[in-house]
C-alpha cells in the first residue's frame, strides 16, 4: 500500500522550475532515501509533501487522502513528522520541553513524559533533559531535532539531512536507529552522506534539476551511469 | 456659496496639504526604501522643522522674507544633522533590527517632543509668510444657459499657498534628479537593492544610512518650514503628519517614490474634499482603517518585497 | 529548593508583601500602589502577547479602552451595577481583540505593529467621534453611588487597594499557571520558532488568536477596573500613549517573565511620578528609558535576573 504519492508535482520560483512534474510513490514501511546534487529540489519537494511550500501544480496523496490543499499543521496531524535541515529547536526551552511539545500532539498526561524520555534515549540525549536547547552543541541540536520527530510517533518520518554535523560515532548510532525504526515507521530521508544512504535505504530516489533522474535499490542506483554522471561523480 | 466653488476651494487647500504631505512622506519612504526601517519619530522631525523655523525667523530682524529664506536654508540642515546623529548613535548600534528600531524611534519621538516642550513651551506660535497676497478667484455659473463669470465671496487663495505648491514640486523634482541621476543616488539605490553586495563593493553603507536618515528628516523639516506660515508651530504638531505619511507611504507602496507622490496627491486632495462632506474625525477613522486593511490584505504587494 | 518551591516562594512572597503593604503604606503611596497594580495587570496582559508569543502590538490601548468604555458606558447609560458592567467591559475587550486578531494576524513583524497601531488609532478617533456619549478628551466621572460592587464601596481607598490587589493577584496567578501548562509552552514555542511549531502540528494561527484574545481580555479587565476604581473614563486611555506604556513597562521589567510587568510598571510609575514634580515634560523619561533599553538591556530587569542569577525564573 502506498503511504505517500505525488502526481505531476511542480513548483516554480520566478519562472524557474525548482521541482518539475514529479510522480513519486512511497510504500508503507519502506526506508526511502532522496538524494541529488545541491539545488536538485530535494528540500522544495519534501516541503510540498508536508505543506511548508505550496505546489504550483500537481497533487499530493497521503494514506489515500488528497492533501494537496491541506494546511501544514493538519498534514502533520495525519501522522507525518518533519525534521528541519537547519536546526530549528526552541532555543529558550529545555531539551525535555522541546520533545514534550512534539509528544503532546499524540499523548497526554504521564505518557508524555515517558515518550520524552524514550525519544531522548533513542538519540542518546537522555542526560540533558533539563538543559536549555539553545546551549546544546550543533550536533546535539540535530539529534534533538530527530528526537522531536520520533516523539511524534509518526507514520511517515521525513528527515532533512539528519546526519549533517554529526560525529562518526553519532552517525553510526543514527544508522542503527533508522534500521530499528524501519519495522514501525515509513521513513523518507534526504541525505548527502552516501554511507548512511547505502546502509539504511531500501530504495533510493535520485532528483536532479527538479526531476526524478533514477529510482531503485542502492545497488542499482550505485551502478547507474546516469546517476554517477549527475551526482556520484561530483563526489556529493 | 454653491458646492462648485466650495469644491474648488477645497481642492486648492487640498493641493497645499498634498504638497507638504508629499515632501514629508517622501522622506519617510526614502528611509524605509533604502534602510528597511520604519521611523516613528518622523513626525517629530517635521515638528522640529516648524519650531526651529519660528526660532530662526525670530532671530532675524527686518523683512519677513529674510528670516524665512534663512530658515528655509538652515533648518532642514539642522534637523537632518540631528537625525543623522540619532542614526549613528542609536540605530546603528541596534543594527537596524526592524522591530527594535520602531521601539527606539518611539523613544526618540518622546525625547524630541518633550525637550521641545521644555524649551519652546506649550504655545503655538506663528511665522510671518515672506509674501502673502490674497487672490480672489472667479467661478462660472450658467444663467439662462449662458456662462457668466462671477467672484464668489470667500473663494480665494494666497500667493504664499501657490508658492508652497511650487516649492514642493521643485524640491520633489530635485529629489528625483538626485536619486535617478546622481552618483550618490546610484549608491543609495545600490544599497537599497542589496546591502551585502553594496558592502562588498566598498560602499560605506553605514554612512549612506546616516545620510539617508538625515535626508528623510530634512525633507520633513523642509515641509514644515513651508507650512509654518499657514499653520502655527506647536510641540504636538508631529502626530498628524506622521499618521498621514504612514497612510501615504503604505497606500503608495513602501519605498516607491513615484507611488508615494501619487498617493500624497490623492490623499491630500481627498482630505480636503472629503472633509467637505464628512467630519475630519470620521475621515481620519476611515483613512486609518483603510491603511490597516491594505496592510492586512495586500501585505506582500504594499509592504515591499523582502530581499531574497 | 526545587524550582517549583522557589517559584511559589517568589511570587507568593510578592503577593503577601503587597497584601501587607495595604495596611502599612501612607495614603499617597497606598493610592499609587493601587494604581500600579491595576496598570501592572494591563502589562501582564500585554506580556502574554509580546513576551510569551513574540507578537509586538502597538495598539493595546484599544483593548484597555474597550474594557474601560464597555464598563463605563454600561454604568453611565444602561444604569448597570459594577458587576455586570465589568462583565460588559470584559466581553467588549474579548470581541474587539478577536476581531483585531483575525485581521492583524494575517500580517507579521513590522506590518503587524503598524496594523495594530492603526486599529487602535481608529478606536481612539471613534471615541472622539462619538463625543456626545463618551465626552471625548474630557471624559466622564463615575459617581460614588455607581461604584459599589457587592456592597463594597470601591471609592474608599482601602477597598480600592484590595480590589486592585485581587485583580493583580488573579492575573499573576493565571499567567504563572499558563506558562506551566502546555498552552503556555506552545506560545513560547511559537515565539521561539513559529515554523517549527507549525511543523509539529500546532495550529499556529489559532494559538496566536487565542493569545491575542487572552491578552486583550486581561487588558480590558485592567481598563474596566481602572475606570471603576478611580471613577474616571476618558479618551486619553485610548490614545497611542497608552499603547506605548505597556510596551515600555514590559520591556523595562523583562518581556516573557511573570514578574517583569509588575517590576517595570512600578519603576516607570515612580520615575514619571518623581519627574512630573520637576517638569511637565515627564514623558521625556519614557523616551530616554525606551532608547536606553533597546540599546543596552533588551531583556529588561527580570530578564537580566534570569540571565545572571536564576535560569528557571518563569
Amino acid at each position: 500500500m502506498m503511504l505517500m504519492s505525488t502526481r505531476g508535482l511542480t513548483r516554480q520560483f520566478a519562472g524557474l522550475h525548482a521541482v518539475e512534474d514529479v510522480d513519486f510513490d512511497l510504500p508503507q514501511g519502506q526506508v526511502r532515501a532522496l538524494i541529488g546534487p545541491n539545488g536538485a529540489g530535494k528540500t522544495t519537494f519534501v516541503g510540498m509533501l508536508c505543506g511548508r511550500i505550496a505546489p504550483t501544480s500537481g497533487t499530493v496523496v497521503f494514506d489515500g487522502q488528497d492533501i494537496s490543499r491541506l494546511a501544514a499543521h493538519k498534514r502533520i496531524n495525519l501522522g507525518m513528522a518533519y525534521t528541519f535541515q537547519i536546526t530549528s529547536v526552541f532555543a529558550n526551552l529545555s531539551v525535555a520541553e522541546n520533545v514534550a511539545l512534539a509528544a503532546r500532539r499524540r499523548r497526554h498526561g504521564g505518557a508524555v513524559q515517558d515518550a520524552v524520555v524514550r525519544a531522548l534515549q533513542q538519540v542518546g540525549l537522555q542526560d540533558r533533559l533539563a538543559q536549555n536547547a539553545g546551549d546544546l552543541s550543533y550536533g546535539h541540536q540535530r539529534l534533538l531535532e530527530i528526537a522531536m520527530g520520533l516523539a511524534q510517533h509518526p507514520r511517515l518520518l521525513i528527515l532533512d539531512e539528519p546526519t549533517q554535523g554529526l560525529t562518526d560515532s553519532e552517525i553510526a548510532a543514527f544508522k542503527a536507529l533508522v534500521r530499528g525504526l524501519a519495522d514501525t515507521t515509513t521513513i523518507l530521508l534526504i541525505e548527502h552522506n552516501m554511507s548512511v544512504v547505502m546502509e539504511t535505504a531500501d530504495v533510493i530516489t535520485v532528483l536532479n534539476s527538479g526531476r526524478v533522474l533514477a529510482e531503485g535499490s542502492p545497488q542499482a542506483i550505485h551502478a547507474d551511469p546516469a546517476v554517477q554522471r549527475a551526482y556520484l561523480g561530483t563526489g556529493g | 456659496m454653491d458646492i462648485g466653488p466650495y469644491l474648488l476651494l477645497a481642492s486648492l487647500e487640498g493641493a497645499v496639504t498634498a504638497a507638504v504631505l508629499a515632501l514629508t512622506a517622501v522622506g519617510l519612504s526614502l528611509v524605509f526604501g533604502v534602510m528597511r526601517v520604519v521611523n516613528v519619530a518622523h513626525g517629530e522631525f517635521f515638528m522640529l522643522g516648524a519650531v526651529l523655523a519660528w526660532w530662526v525667523t525670530s532671530l532675524v530682524a527686518g523683512h519677513a522674507a529674510l528670516g524665512f529664506v534663512l530658515a528655509l536654508l538652515v533648518v532642514p540642515v539642522m534637523v537632518g544633522a540631528l537625525a543623522a546623529l540619532a542614526d549613528m548613535t542609536i540605530l546603528k548600534r541596534i543594527a537596524y533590527d526592524p522591530e527594535r528600531t520602531i521601539v527606539a524611534t518611539i523613544g526618540i519621538l518622546y525625547i524630541i517632543q518633550q525637550v521641545t516642550l521644555m524649551t519652546y513651551g506649550p504655545d503655538a506660535r506663528p511665522v510671518e509668510p515672506p509674501f502673502n497676497t490674497r487672490l480672489a478667484l472667479p467661478w462660472i455659473e450658467f444663467v439662462d444657459g449662458k456662462p457668466h463669470i462671477y467672484w464668489p465671496w470667500g473663494l480665494s487663495t494666497t500667493t504664499y499657498k501657490l508658492g508652497v505648491i511650487a516649492a514642493a514640486v521643485l524640491v520633489l523634482i530635485g529629489v528625483w534628479l538626485v536619486m535617478a541621476k546622481s552618483r550618490i543616488g546610484l549608491i543609495m539605490r545600490a544599497t537599497q537593492l542589496d546591502r551585502d553586495m553594496a558592502l562588498a563593493f566598498g560602499i560605506p553603507v553605514e554612512r549612506v544610512y546616516a545620510l539617508v536618515f538625515g535626508l528623510g528628516a530634512a525633507l520633513a523639516a523642509l515641509a514644515a518650514v513651508l507650512i509654518v506660515p499657514i499653520q502655527q508651530a506647536h510641540y504636538l504638531m508631529g502626530g498628524d503628519p506622521l499618521l498621514l505619511s504612514f497612510i501615504v507611504v503604505i497606500i503608495g507602496g513602501l519605498g516607491s517614490l513615484p507611488g508615494t507622490v501619487v498617493a500624497a496627491i490623492l490623499i491630500g486632495l481627498s482630505d480636503g474634499i472629503i472633509s467637505v462632506f464628512f467630519s475630519p474625525t470620521l475621515a481620519k477613522i476611515l483613512a486609518t482603517l483603510l491603511v490597516a486593511l491594505v496592510l492586512v490584505f495586500r501585505p506582500q504587494g504594499l509592504f515591499g518585497v523582502r530581499r531574497a | 529548593m526545587s524550582d517549583t518551591a522557589k517559584t511559589v516562594a517568589l511570587h507568593g512572597g510578592l503577593l503577601a508583601l503587597l497584601f501587607a503593604l495595604g495596611f502599612l503604606l501612607p495614603a499617597y503611596h497606598h493610592g499609587n500602589l493601587a494604581r500600579i497594580m491595576v496598570l501592572a495587570s494591563y502589562a501582564i496582559g500585554y506580556n502574554i502577547l509580546f513576551g510569551y508569543t513574540g507578537l509586538l502590538s502597538l495598539g493595546h490601548a484599544l483593548f484597555f479602552a474597550a474594557g474601560m468604555y464597555g464598563m463605563g458606558l454600561a454604568v453611565q447609560y444602561l444604569g448597570l451595577s459594577p458587576g455586570p458592567a465589568l462583565t460588559a467591559g470584559l466581553v467588549a475587550g474579548a470581541i474587539v481583540a478577536g476581531a483585531v486578531g483575525l485581521l492583524a494576524l494575517r500580517t507579521a513583524g513590522v506590518a503587524f505593529m503598524i496594523v495594530t497601531l492603526m486599529f487602535a488609532q481608529a478606536g481612539y478617533l471613534t471615541v472622539l467621534y462619538f463625543g456626545a456619549f463618551t465626552r471625548g478628551d474630557e471624559g466622564f466621572v463615575l459617581q460614588q453611588a455607581q461604584r459599589v460592587l457587592w456592597g463594597i464601596d470601591l471609592s474608599d481607598p482601602v477597598h480600592r487597594y484590595f480590589a486592585a490587589f485581587a485583580l493583580f493577584a488573579t492575573c499573576l496567578a493565571a499567567v504563572l499557571w499558563m506558562v506551566h501548562r502546555p498552552f503556555g509552552k506552545v506560545l513560547i514555542a511559537i515565539r521561539e520558532n513559529e515554523d517549527r511549531a507549525r511543523m509539529l502540528g500546532y495550529d499556529v494561527f489559532a494559538y496566536k488568536l487565542a493569545a491575542v484574545i487572552l491578552s486583550g481580555t486581561i487588558s480590558a479587565a485592567a481598563g474596566a477596573a481602572y475606570g471603576l476604581l478611580f471613577g474616571y473614563v476618558g479618551a486619553t486611555f485610548a490614545s497611542v500613549q497608552y499603547s506605548i506604556f505597556p510596551l515600555l513597562w514590559v520591556l523595562l521589567g523583562g518581556a516573557g517573565t511573570v514578574l517583569g510587568p509588575f517590576i517595570g510598571t512600578l519603576f516607570m510609575f515612580y520615575l514619571i511620578d518623581l519627574s512630573s514634580g520637576i517638569t511637565t515634560a515627564y514623558m521625556l523619561i519614557a523616551g530616554v528609558v525606551l532608547v536606553l533599553l533597546t540599546l543596552f538591556a533588551p531583556q529588561g530587569l527580570a530578564g537580566e535576573l534570569r540571565k545572571r542569577i536564576w535560569r528557571g525564573l518563569p
